[in-house]
């Protein structure tokens, strides 16, 4: 176990540094000088000269990631050139914003996904399925920020029953938060849905026609108890293993229904401080990203470890 | 039934009356909340709340009093004596004199990153000659100076805060403005309370501000419809129809302070010369010739701008009269090209990736093709083109520039001769001169001479094709009263109030 867990920690210095070079290389080829776009349009000579000094600009690449990586290494991400504010706190206002974004998105897209899949499996051929399938492939195809602005045209300005944008703390106010949510997180979870939708009526199809439903049913049980307790229990297991995937896509999904509904999460963030060239801001939460996946993945391999005895060699 | 309406009424006038929230909607994040750092429009919006200046502009443009009472320029134009508001108080209770009005121009003049050092850097010192009178003194005349003060340069800020906190300011400025900072997520929401001692309190109906950045127009504007913003700033030019037609909104459409227009590399660098309307003067003359005015605010602006042809516009006092923009007349730009012996001139047009300078190139390349010109448009993301323009990189730029009240801020840095901003490469001593001669003059008769001189030589020699002046457009609730369409599109809080 030790051995392992020394081995798997190992080869995550590697790929962080990896990481690290990629994110930081990647920000500069950006064109552009980022002091001029930062100095804003009066492009003050001074100011220039400042913010080259301040971010180390006028030193040759390597020493600014040198710059950079200690700082890093001390924990500190550095801060938002654009409003001067730390890059963790700002990682840490912003992302639970975007976990409750993603995981009520992930709501709506289970709760739709496989029960048009169950509908359109168990009906297949007739309109029900048809029905089904033209939803699906209407949601894979609609973009967020267009199925969006029509929420908000109907939701908020015809009936005026939700608010158009913004975003509220569940620990300020939590029908309010709620209220904030529903529209974007059903716009975020549309897509999914129609995939699940499409995943669910598969697997459905293929164990409905398996050995052991039919003997169910032969049996004498009801087709509901087949469909919903013999059947569905199995075909559940791909999707769940898919929606788990998912859930991280979801997360970087949220960029344009973030930018769309003005919710103040990890996607605006990131897009924000792309357009405004603060690239510590590009940086830092690509990194802690990173870092997360790396962490999870860990996680993962320690869990298959502790369940199969076959990897304990 | 009746009894319980008594009760009603009752009950009312018990309760006291009703918090009032004003909530506007900004185009985007503000950046730092730090007169002396600060460089967005959007910010000037939020400062409008936080931060009084020494002047203010009015809807005529005109400069008026503010936390200053009154001012006057020394014989030679080297000094500006100010006299200041009496009992004014910052958020913090400090008191406003003129020991406060010399830390903060100090302060804008010298700490690091300072966005104001350049419209400053004529004041050479700030004496305080008695508790509220302040003099400016100046390395040497520079009439800009009092326009310039009616912007963040003008901000004075509590030099106890400003010292307690030092580059952190801008977590919780401390200014003498109608009110005062409460919190700032980024990103969300910038929320700013009624400062009580305020000097002009009666003049303030809310009791708080909430300012939200809402990037996208279209959810900008659906957040005013269904009631969640009482006010919008920059609406979009294709939804004025449908909110004309709306009464429960009201819109106000502001010309702006800048201009848009083309640059032209005249420099005589290797680009300049590629193409021939950096060689020739006459092509230029032709190329502009091409050019509908009127079609290019219709297809770029669906109409919501002001066509002109110099660096303010002719809604602007500073506009010489005298010289209105040409009229299209394709005919004579290819009688001008055929008198400069050029065949099939060609170039390349240079524009940011938005999709109004896109629009701009577009309908340019479209026009100028009728007088022979072969436009190619080079979309370039605007950091990348900043660079391009700023090393002469390019051969025509579509250009925007968000303007200042006073011209020569308009004008100076872009064509004065070697200026960090005059990316045509023009220089011609007599403008230089010109120029020169207007900053010394405090008469503003003889400086609007001087600037009519400045517009009849760079209309000859074309370094920059002015073509119109976008409209500002903020949209409101009809509840709202008291607003005024001051030309620098700020929202000022004095005198607005629900109905």
């Amino acid at each position: 176990m030790g051995r392992f867990l020394a081995h798997r920690l190992a080869a995550i210095v590697p790929t962080l540094f990896l990481v690290s070079v990629l994110i930081f290389g990647l920000q500069q080829l950006l064109p552009g000088d980022p002091a001029l776009a930062i100095a804003g349009e009066d492009r003050d000579e001074s100011v220039v000269q400042h913010l080259r000094e301040k971010f180390h600009l006028n030193d040759p690449i390597p020493v600014r990631y040198g710059y950079w990586i200690r700082d890093v290494l001390h924990g500190n991400l550095g801060e938002s050139v654009r409003i001067q504010k730390p890059v963790t706190e700002l990682i840490l206002e912003k992302l639970p914003v975007t976990i409750e974004l993603a995981t009520l998105a992930m709501f709506f897209a289970l709760v739709i996904g496989i029960t048009a899949g169950i509908v359109s499996a168990v009906f297949k051929g007739t309109p029900f399925d048809y029905l089904a399938n033209v939803v699906a492939l209407w949601g894979l195809s609609t973009p967020n920020f267009w199925l969006g602005i029509l929420l908000i045209l109907l939701f908020s300005v015809q009936l005026g029953w939700l608010p158009a944008s913004g975003y509220v703390s569940p620990f300020e106010d939590l029908k309010a938060n709620l209220a904030s949510m529903v529209m974007p997180a059903f716009v975020l979870g549309n897509a999914f849905a129609a995939v699940l939708m499409r995943h669910t009526r598969s697997a459905m199809l293929q164990v409905l026609s398996a050995d052991y439903v039919r003997t169910a049913r032969a049996k004498g049980l009801e087709e509901r108890v087949v469909v919903l307790r013999h059947a569905l229990r199995n075909a559940l297991v791909p999707v769940i293993t898919l929606g788990a995937l998912e859930f991280g896509a979801l997360l970087s999904g949220a960029v344009l229904t973030e930018q769309v509904f003005s919710i103040p999460g990890f996607g605006k963030l990131i897009v924000d401080a792309v357009f405004n060239r603060d690239y510590l801001v590009v940086q830092g939460v690509v990194l802690f990203t990173a870092t997360v996946y790396v962490t999870l993945n860990l996680l993962a391999d320690l869990a298959y470890f502790l369940v199969n005895p076959r990897m304990r060699g | 039934m009746r009894f319980a309406r008594i009760a009603a009424l009752a009950l009312a006038a018990t309760l006291p009356v009703a918090a009032q929230t004003l909530r506007v909607g900004l185009g985007e994040d503000p950046d730092v909340l730090d007169p002396s750092m600060a460089r967005t429009f959007v910010g000037r919006i939020v400062f409008a709340s936080l931060c009084d200046k020494l002047v203010d502009l009015d809807e005529n443009m005109k400069i008026v009093p503010m936390l200053a009472t009154s001012w006057e320029w020394s014989a030679d134009g080297k000094a500006l004596t100010m006299k200041l508001r009496p009992n004014v108080l910052f958020h913090d209770g400090e008191k406003l004199d003129a020991a406060a009005v010399k830390y903060s121009i100090e302060r804008h003049k010298t700490i690091a990153g300072s966005n104001r050092k350049g419209e400053l850097a004529p004041v050479t010192s700030v004496d305080v000659i008695d508790p509220l009178t302040v003099r400016f003194n100046l390395s040497g005349p520079f009439a800009p100076l009092i326009a310039v003060l009616t912007d963040r340069a003008g901000m004075i800020v509590s030099p106890k805060a400003a010292q307690a906190l030092g580059e952190k300011f801008n977590t919780k400025p401390v200014c003498a403005g109608p009110f005062k900072f409460v919190e700032r997520v980024a990103q969300d929401r910038i929320v700013v309370e009624r400062f009580p001692q305020y000097w002009n309190k009666g003049a303030i109906h809310f009791d708080k501000v909430v300012y939200l950045p809402i990037v996208d127009a279209t959810v900008r504007l659906a957040n005013l419809k269904s009631g969640q913003l009482d006010f919008i700033e920059r609406m979009a030019p294709s939804d004025v129809p449908a909110m004309k037609g709306d009464r429960r909104f009201r819109i106000t459409q502001a010309v702006e302070l800048g201009y848009q227009g083309i640059t032209i590399n005249i420099s005589g660098n290797e680009h300049s010369q590629k193409n021939p309307l950096g060689k020739d003067a006459r092509v230029r003359e032709a190329f502009e010739l091409s050019l509908d005015r009127d079609a290019i605010v219709q297809v770029a602006q669906d109409g919501e701008g002001l066509v002109g042809n110099q660096w303010v516009s002719p809604k602007n006092p500073w506009y010489a009269k005298s010289l209105p923009p040409p009229k299209r007349d394709v005919a004579r730009a290819k009688a001008l090209l055929k008198e400069a012996g050029v065949t099939n001139p060609s170039f390349t047009l240079m524009a940011g990736t938005t999709s109004d300078a896109q629009r701009v190139a577009q309908v340019v390349q479209a026009m100028a093709k009728d007088a022979g010109f072969d436009v190619k448009i080079q979309a370039t993301e605007f950091a990348t083109a900043l660079k391009l323009a700023d090393q002469g990189q390019f051969e025509a730029f579509v250009l925007a520039w968000s303007g200042r009240p006073d011209p020569d801020t308009n004008l100076y840095q872009f064509i004065f001769c070697k200026q960090p901003q005059n990316n045509a490469g023009y220089c011609n001593p007599q403008v230089d001169a010109l120029l020169t001669q207007e900053r010394v003059t405090n008469d503003a008769a003889a400086r609007a001479k001087l600037f009519e001189q400045i517009a009849a030589q760079v209309h000859k020699d074309r370094p920059i094709i002015y073509l119109f002046h976008r409209h500002w457009i903020s949209a409101y609730t009809a509840k709202l009263s008291g607003l005024k369409p001051v030309p620098d599109a700020l929202v000022r809080l004095q005198d607005l109030k629900f109905n």
